[in-house]
């Protein structure tokens, strides 16, 4: 990054800032108090950071996953559809099994299923894309609401509690199969090591090997790269592997450690979230973790804005909104002042 | 309409596309815009219809200055280009199409815009259906929808580039015909081509355009031999090169043909040696590209086979013409050839052999920054490429070529570069000929041509020629030749 891009990001943050304390002042609160109940609300008791840390796992592993394809040049939406169906694949595991295999085995098999079903899922955006030349958002988000229906059936058809179907979801896992927690929390410190794990995967991987270079370079340009003898088809369909698996890794921790059973919309809006922080690190994946514990800590902070100032929690959605546009449109104004005329150099 | 141009000058980057280029054309008169491809003549012309913005200059119409800044303002002036490839919306009916652009109140009337349509297209003797899918016309018959459109928006001046590429003979002759009516009503055209036979039949007086700047005018009819001298230039070009060609075949060709939208190619037996250059003359289109692309894996022919250095090579695929050392420049360097956005030393190590998973970023610098030495490539191993110079952009495509180096494709290896560059590269490249490296290469520089190739190969609309040994051709017959005087003065390479 250039100094002068620099610059331009700092001054979008500070516009997107702003723009936002503008918008606290309009809705008729005071910014510092709620800069102050969303500290409360996300670092003020011990519970309440634990929250942050288990919103924070699932998003480290959706934003990883995220990048490996925005760095092959792929805008992959439907990233919401490869978490829930990592979820159900995940689901399908610890039903098959829970009576049959130790509690631990189980576990490590409904993470390593909810890695296979989100790469299967993956895959099939990436087919569609590929080989259907079907834009991978409209594939993406086409499947996502498959992935949605799926799951809704299941819960209230095959899968449907005792007695009645509800949107409340399956019949809860024993609790032998929940990830265990810190303490009484509802953070879980092997959600959080297999989260890290992939981001450190994820730098690696982008940063020091071929196959990330290709995909750098497929990204960029895929005419070019096919001429230099890349194979692009493939590292095109890594990238939606490698998402669809890390994604539906995060569906399986939503299954065992946040909610204990399939729901209807297990994703809770993860993907999406993902999706906008990895449009914020941009191609620097060392941001992904501050930019990821930023926003799952205003995710968690802003639950407390109904209860200290009547606000709506929805204010953490404007912020998280705000600063990627912001950002976005700081990055493409710097883009468009350095490609005017200007000589390249000799 | 008058339609004059004053010292248009519009400069990429380090290519100046046009140089003080003044043009007039009278209303009523039908205007000849010939030169090469690359000579400058498609900046202009889109200058005027308001696709690119001058660097200075002057338009005057009807001898008033005025701003064209977008096509909209062109067509409000009364500019309308009909471009090489239609610009036009393949989905919808070809009645949606003509009335695209149409400026109104908010409602369309279909009924009274389809009685426009049928009108205009019987009087110029169009069969175009207003219902038909666009997607299902031929070239010709979008171009024929094409320019109804532009007349019915009411334009005066009209410009035509390249118009006959792609289409029938028969459309040939109706887009004629409609031209001249049109001039006879007063309305000025600029005829965009490189194909003289088409000039000479069509316009009043030609312009001719060479590497951005007007070299000559003339009145129609004209000499060939004057027109193709002012395309191409007549320097007296003696061979430099030295003897590289060897004995062993290292490309045989069978009787290839090669099938695209715009143009089929046919091809019959052609050998080439091993460090032999062959050169590949022709107006741009007419196939040359065909046959470097066939040969460097990245279009399957058709029919016929193809064997390099005695391997069967017919339809393997892409990874394997890599592996065989046969190496592919294209001419846009920056959308075929390199990344940009990517580093030298990025290029440099994509092109690395993998021994693991893991790139060595410490030993692929030191052969970056050797690559950088031996190519004389001036940028510094973090430089993306799109930072570089045309010159060090093919400096830089060079170094990344596959070695050993069998078998050598290139479009326009020279295009853009400056003199030291051009001397550089040519240099390089026979250097690879004399370890036995065979090139092929095609270029619009006529010198180009004969000074680096040991034969030439003549292309006309998918045709080619025996390949001719440069000692029995001159500058001027070579020009005769793409020209498309072919069949009378030589048997061709193949008729299918």
């Amino acid at each position: 990054m250039t100094q002068k891009t620099l610059y331009y990001q700092l001054a979008a943050i500070a516009l997107a800032l702003l723009f936002i304390t503008t918008i606290i002042l309009v809705v008729g609160a005071s910014p510092i108090e709620v800069i102050a109940a969303m500290w409360s609300g996300s670092f003020g008791t011990v519970g309440q950071f634990a929250r942050v840390i288990a919103t924070l796992a699932p998003l480290l592993l959706c934003a990883s996953g995220l990048l490996f394809t925005f760095t092959a040049g792929l805008y992959n939406l439907g990233i919401e559809g490869q978490i829930a169906f990592g979820a159900i694949v995940s689901t399908f595991a610890i039903q098959l099994t829970q009576n049959a295999l130790s509690p631990a085995l189980v576990i490590l098999l409904a993470i390593l299923m909810g890695g296979v079903g989100g790469v299967l899922w993956g895959l099939l955006t990436g087919a569609l894309n590929v080989y259907g030349r079907i834009n991978e958002i409209f594939a993406g988000l086409g499947l996502n609401f498959v992935a949605d229906g799926l799951a809704l059936y299941l819960i209230f058809g095959p899968w449907k509690r005792e007695g009645v179907a509800s949107m409340s979801g399956t019949e809860p896992f024993s609790e032998a199969l929940w990830l265990p927690t810190f303490g009484d929390t509802d953070a879980s410190p092997i959600a959080l090591l297999i989260a890290i794990v992939a981001v450190a995967i994820t730098l690696i991987t982008l940063q020091g090997t071929y196959f990330g270079l290709r995909l750098r370079a497929v990204g960029q340009n895929l005419r070019a790269s096919y001429t230099l003898g890349i194979p692009s088809i493939r590292q095109l369909l890594s990238a939606f592997a490698i998402c669809g698996g890390f994604a539906g890794v995060a569906g399986a921790l939503q299954v065992l450690a946040v909610f204990h059973r399939l729901i209807p919309n297990i994703s809770s809006g993860l993907g999406y979230l993902a999706l906008l922080v990895a449009m914020l690190v941009g191609l620097n994946a060392w941001f992904i973790l501050p930019v990821a514990f930023f926003f799952s800590a205003l995710n968690i902070g802003s639950l407390q804005l109904p209860l200290d100032l009547n606000l709506e929690s929805s204010l953490a959605g404007v912020i998280q909104g705000t600063l990627v546009l912001f950002v976005l449109l700081g990055r493409g104004v710097s883009e468009s002042l350095r490609q005017a005329p200007k000589n390249p150099t000799s | 309409m008058r339609v004059e141009l004053q010292n248009i000058s519009k400069r990429f980057g380090s290519v100046q596309a046009n140089d003080q280029v003044s043009l007039l054309v009278e209303a009523g008169t039908i205007h000849g815009l010939l030169g090469e491809n690359g000579a400058g003549k498609s900046t202009l012309v889109k200058v005027l219809s308001g696709f690119i913005s001058r660097d200075s200059g002057a338009v005057l119409l009807d001898e008033k200055s005025v701003e064209i800044k977008t096509p909209a303002n062109a067509i409000a002036a009364g500019i309308g280009m009909l471009h090489q490839d239609p610009l036009d919306f393949p989905p919808l009916s070809v009645l949606d199409n003509f009335m695209v652009g149409k400026t109104g109140t908010g409602f369309i009337d279909r009924g009274r815009s389809l009685r426009q349509l049928q009108q205009l297209a019987a009087h110029f003797n169009f069969n175009l259906n207003g219902y038909e899918t666009v997607n299902n016309l031929t070239v010709g018959e979008r171009q024929q929808l094409e320019l109804l459109r532009l007349l019915s928006l009411g334009v005066s001046t009209l410009i035509l580039d390249e118009p006959t590429t792609g289409i029938s003979a028969s459309q040939k002759t109706a887009l004629f015909e409609a031209v001249k009516q049109l001039a006879a009503q007063g309305k000025s055209i600029i005829f965009v081509s490189h194909k003289l036979e088409d000039v000479e039949e069509l316009c009043d007086r030609v312009t001719v355009l060479r590497h951005g700047k007007v070299i000559g005018r003339a009145e129609i009819p004209c000499p060939d031999a004057v027109l193709i001298e002012m395309m191409f230039g007549r320097e007296l070009a003696l061979p430099l090169k030295p003897q590289t060609r060897q004995s062993e075949a290292a490309l045989q060709l069978e009787k290839i043909r090669v099938d695209t939208d715009r143009l089929s190619l046919h091809l019959g037996d052609l050998t080439v040696y091993k460090g032999e250059v062959i050169g590949l003359a022709g107006l741009e289109g007419s196939g040359q590209e065909l046959l470097l692309l066939l040969c460097a894996g990245l279009l399957h022919s058709a029919s016929g086979q193809m064997v390099i250095n005695g391997m069967e090579m017919t339809h393997k695929p892409y990874q394997e013409y890599l592996d065989r050392g046969i190496g592919y420049l294209p001419a846009d360097r920056l959308k075929e050839g390199l990344v940009s956005g990517l580093s030298i030393h990025e290029h440099v190590a994509l092109r690395t052999p993998a021994r693991s998973f893991f790139v060595d970023w410490k030993e692929t610098l030191k052969q970056t920054v050797q690559a950088i030495a031996i190519f004389n490539i001036r940028g510094k191993p973090n430089t993306p490429v799109e930072r570089l110079s045309g010159g060090n952009q093919q400096r830089t495509q060079l170094a990344l070529l596959p070695v050993p180096l069998n078998l050598l494709l290139m479009e326009h290896p020279t295009r853009g570069l400056d003199i030291e560059s051009v001397l550089w590269v040519w240099q390089q490249l026979i250097a690879r000929c004399q370890t036995g490296t065979t090139i092929l290469f095609m270029s619009s520089d006529l010198d180009e041509i004969m000074r680096y190739s040991d034969r030439v190969i003549v292309f006309s609309g998918g045709q080619a020629s025996r390949p001719i040994a440069v000692a029995d051709l001159t500058v001027d017959r070579l020009g005769e030749l793409i020209g498309g005087r072919l069949s009378d003065t030589m048997e061709p390479l193949a008729i299918s």
